[in-house]
C-alpha cells in the first residue's frame, strides 16, 4: 500500500477508552485538509466501532482493541480490530435497528452511522476469534 | 457529561452539556430519570446545543426516555442539535417522535 502516513493503537476495551480512540484517530486525521464535518463524522464513526467491541465483542471479558490507521493520497482507512466472541451473522447485523440488546436501551444504529458517515464500510467476523471492521473515507481532490 | 434541568411554565428543559457516549450513558440516564420524576410539566425540551458529541448510544438513551415519559407527558421535543448530531436523529428517524424545535 501507497500510504503518506500511518498509525497503529492498541488499548484496553473499557468504555473510558472511547473518547480517547475517537479523538487519537481524529486528532491523526486532523492535518490533512478534512472539513470539520468530515472530522466529525470519523469520530462518530470511531465512536460506534469501538463501542461495539466494548459492548458485543467483549461483553463477558477484558480484552485489547487495536485501531490501524492509514491515509493515502486518495483516501483515509481505519481498521478497528477485536478478539472478541464475533458476530454469527454480519448481514442481519449491519440492518438498521438491529440489536441482540433492546434491553439494555441499545439502540441498533451503531453499524448504519458507520456506514452512514464513511464511504465505505466492510465487516469481516469469524466466531470465538473476533471482528475487523474496516472505514473509509475518500479524499476530495 | 452534564446534565442541566430548569422548568419554566409547564416546560422542562434538559440541557445536556459535553459529551454522550456509552461511558456517560449510564450517568446521564440516572440524572434525567431523577428529574422526570421529581418535577410535573407537560412539556419535555431536550437542549442540545452545548452537546459536543454524541453516538448512536444517545439515540438508545433519548428512546428509553421517550417511552417512560409518552403517557406523563404531551410534547417532547430536540432543540440546536449540532450538524453531526442532527444526521443520526435522521438516520434514526426519531424527529417523527421527539420533533425538532428552535
Amino acid at each position: 500500500m501507497n500510504y503518506k502516513n500511518k498509525m497503529n493503537l492498541k488499548f484496553l476495551g473499557v468504555s473510558e477508552n472511547e473518547s480517547f480512540a475517537r479523538l487519537a484517530v481524529a486528532s491523526f486525521c486532523s492535518n490533512i485538509g478534512l472539513s470539520l464535518e468530515d472530522l466529525s463524522d470519523i469520530k462518530t464513526a470511531v465512536s460506534e466501532a469501538v463501542t461495539n467491541c466494548i459492548v458485543h465483542a467483549y461483553y463477558d471479558k477484558l480484552g485489547e482493541i487495536e485501531i490501524n490507521c492509514v491515509i493515502t493520497d486518495s483516501y483515509i482507512q481505519i481498521d478497528i480490530i477485536d478478539n472478541g466472541v464475533g458476530i454469527e451473522n454480519v448481514q442481519e447485523a449491519i440492518k438498521p435497528f438491529f440489536t441482540t440488546k433492546p434491553d439494555k436501551e441499545r439502540s441498533g444504529m451503531g453499524f448504519t452511522v458507520m456506514e452512514g458517515f464513511m464511504d465505505k464500510m466492510i465487516v469481516k467476523s469469524e466466531i470465538n476469534k473476533g471482528t475487523k471492521v474496516t472505514l473509509i473515507k475518500n479524499l476530495k481532490k | 457529561m452534564e446534565v442541566k434541568i430548569k422548568l419554566i411554565d409547564n416546560t422542562l428543559y434538559i440541557m445536556l452539556i459535553g459529551e454522550l457516549d456509552d461511558c456517560s450513558a449510564n450517568y446521564t440516564r440516572d440524572i434525567l430519570d431523577e428529574a422526570l420524576k421529581k418535577y410535573s410539566f407537560d412539556n419535555v425540551v431536550f437542549e442540545l446545543s452545548q452537546l459536543e458529541f454524541m453516538d448512536s448510544t444517545g439515540i438508545g438513551v433519548l428512546i428509553g426516555r421517550y417511552k417512560n415519559l409518552k403517557n406523563k407527558c404531551k410534547n417532547i421535543y430536540i432543540s440546536n442539535p449540532t450538524k453531526t448530531i442532527e444526521k443520526i436523529f435522521k438516520m434514526s428517524g426519531i424527529f417523527e417522535i421527539m420533533p425538532k424545535i428552535s
